[in-house]
């Protein structure tokens, strides 16, 4: 058979005709579900052999709608592309799974499975695509579909935080049309390999810093670092389970990812003052989360506050730029990916089980849910990096980074986080799974092991993730190389300029 | 309370048409020219609107028993389904066919594919548009 030039498309067509098709079966639910699972499981299928396409022929292109680069729009998948796509699908495989005996049926007639399709695309069209005003477009998908998810069910507290949620990211769409826009004034192009080029030519130049920084604002208020995280902890509060494992496993990572690509891709000509900020801020960031993570005694609020810390960890690797940091940054975000879905669906047990996210009000689940209890416990472990979880090989190489490069303060903090990070998760364990066990209202109905599939697998991955990184380092390094050399992913995009 | 609209209702009987057209007009026209699905969508949902505020809605869902839900999702799987296509013939994503043929009555015409995306389009406002509008006339 003729190579299939598309097969990099896959990944976002496939949930885009699934959540279509979806709508017209709107009202049948069981129907949508057997479609919904069937469709996100053989995306993991395609994804997975997209990340082997990738390793075995290099960077994938397409110039969609034959428009060659760098006139028309180009998606590209590199390596870290690749992987973040496989990861996005295997969440929402996940996720789907969970919703099935969690979401309730008013919300599954009302179009939920199509908004989860198309939040998807959004999430894999941001991945995959070169073209920094088709990133603008793909963030916009993702956050229709996201209003959608958040407003779902139109309890009170999802309604007070979707004003909020739609008003913040409403004020940081614009901001990153003006940006976007600024850019293209300067360089005169919207390719992002041709815009790298460019700002080769140009040089390090004042008003290229500007626009560096106001894409980290851009990015970094869809991304939650310190001090635009402020709307995050609110609204990831407000949805259900499976909804809050999507959020808070893919949007801010698609944030943090767009920090990624273009301070290793576009800004790397005034390192001394980007990337300085960038440290600084994600430090900040860092020390926040694990205050907040510490302070609070609320389970959906701990692991909230652990997403913030999270991303000033993979931030400030990037932030070093040395090929280790990258690599670890890499390796952490996929890592946290999977583990926070994990964690969400898990606590989302919980609070099925007890009717309440309150950490004082719950105490013994252990003696009577077992598997709940020890697979908490496995995802607390591989949450903080204790060897030989893969939490662990990520942080290891961001420090190994932080400290080549002499940031011991940072790295330090790095450091010191991963064990209040622990004890901030330990905190739920030893409070939760502990103590004397209680009877809760309603907790026969509550179908533990069914729901406990999804989380299940998440852990498992993550375990095999961390106990198999020898394995795994070789696609790590592969991503991060390109990261660390915009001439690769340059040549790949723009073949004969 | 009752209101006199005949003149409302009777202007509209004619007009409607009109605007139809034209919104078909616009839709063709954006072939080689400004136009297109777009701004025919929105065309047609006006002259829909235009319709119920004359009447009332109960009375243009009796006429008109379209699910608009249906109908965005319909084209959006045109759109779709012409991006996709290109799939089949192992080119990238969105590359469209275009030639001439000779067409009975009509004669040499253009045609190309891009107009089955932009009907997808035109389906796509159309529906959302409507359901928009249903949505809140509803809530009285």
């Amino acid at each position: 058979m003729k190579e299939m030039i598309n097969f990099l498309i896959l990944p976002l067509l496939i949930p885009f005709l699934t959540g279509i098709l979806l709508i017209f079966f709107a009202k049948n639910v069981v129907i949508q579900r057997w479609i919904a699972a069937f469709s996100a499981f053989f995306n993991v299928i395609i994804a997975f052999l997209l990340v082997q396409k990738v390793r075995n022929d290099g960077i994938l292109t397409l110039d969609v709608s034959s428009w060659q680069a760098p006139f028309g729009i180009t998606l590209v998948s590199d390596m870290i592309s690749a992987l973040l796509v496989l990861t996005t699908t295997i969440i929402a495989l996940t996720s789907v799974i969970y919703s099935f005996r969690s979401i309730g049926i008013e919300r599954e007639r009302y179009f939920y499975y199509p908004a989860l399709n198309f939040l998807i695309v959004g999430v894999i069209g941001a991945f995959t695509t070169g073209d920094i005003f088709n990133l603008f477009v793909f963030f916009e998908v993702l956050l229709m579909a996201s209003y959608v998810l958040l407003v779902l069910g139109g309890t009170k507290i999802q309604l007070r935080e979707t004003i909020k949620y739609i008003l913040v990211n409403v004020i940081s769409s614009a901001l990153f049309v003006i940006a976007v826009a600024y850019l293209y004034s300067v360089v005169g192009t919207l390719n992002m390999a041709h815009i790298s080029v460019r700002l080769n030519e140009l040089g390090q130049s004042g008003i290229i810093t500007v626009i560096a920084v106001l894409f980290l604002i851009v990015f970094g208020l869809k991304g939650g670092i310190f001090p635009l995280y402020f709307w995050l902890p609110g609204s990831y509060y407000a949805p259900p389970a499976p909804v809050m494992a999507l959020f808070g496993a893919l949007l801010t990572k698609v944030g943090v990812y767009a920090i990624m690509r273009t301070y290793t891709l576009f800004f790397i000509h005034d390192t001394g003052y980007t990337h300085q900020l960038l440290m600084i801020l994600t430090i900040i960031t860092i020390i926040v989360g694990v205050i907040g993570a510490i302070a609070f005694s609320d389970i959906k609020k701990i692991i909230i506050y652990n997403i913030i810390v999270a991303i000033g960890v993979i931030l400030f690797g990037v932030s070093v730029m040395t090929p280790d940091s990258i690599a670890g940054s890499v390796f952490y975000l996929i890592h946290d990916m999977i583990i926070k879905a994990g964690l969400f669906l898990l606590i989302g047990i919980i609070i099925a089980i007890t009717g309440t996210s309150d950490l004082r009000k719950i105490s013994g689940l252990i003696k009577r849910y077992p598997g709940l209890g020890w697979t908490f416990f496995l995802a607390a472990l591989v949450l903080a990096g204790i060897p030989p979880f893969s939490g662990f090989v990520g942080k290891v190489l961001i420090v190994k980074g932080g400290f080549e490069s002499e940031h011991y303060w940072g790295a330090g903090i790095v450091l010191t986080s991963s064990l209040l990070v622990l004890f901030s998760i330990m905190k739920i364990f030893i409070n939760g799974f502990w103590g004397t066990p209680q009877d809760y209202k309603g907790e026969d109905k509550v179908p533990v092991r069914k729901l406990l599939i999804a989380p299940v697998i998440l852990v498992t991955i993550s375990v095999l993730y961390g106990a198999g990184s020898e394995f795994i380092f070789p696609y790590i390094s592969q991503a991060a190389e390109t990261l660390a050399n915009p001439s690769i992913y340059i040549d790949a995009v723009l073949k004969e300029w | 309370m009752k209101t006199n609209d005949l003149i409302l209702q009777t202007t509209t009987k004619v007009v409607l048409f009109i605007i139809i057209l034209f919104s078909f007009h616009i839709f063709f026209a954006g072939h080689y020219t400004p136009g297109g699905g777009f701004v025919g969508g929105l065309l047609t949902s006006g002259a829909i609107i235009l319709l119920m505020l004359a009447f009332d809605m109960k009375t243009v869902s009796l006429i008109l028993p379209v699910n608009y839900i249906y109908m965005a999702a319909t084209g959006l799987l045109f759109a779709g389904g012409t991006a996709a296509g290109a799939l089949l013939f192992n080119v990238p994503l969105l590359t469209h066919a275009f030639g001439h043929v000779d067409l009975p009555i009509l004669g040499d015409t253009a045609l190309h594919t891009a107009t089955i995306f932009d009907l997808g389009v035109f389906l796509v406002v159309v529906g959302v548009t409507m359901t928009i509008i249903q949505t809140i006339g509803e809530d009285e």
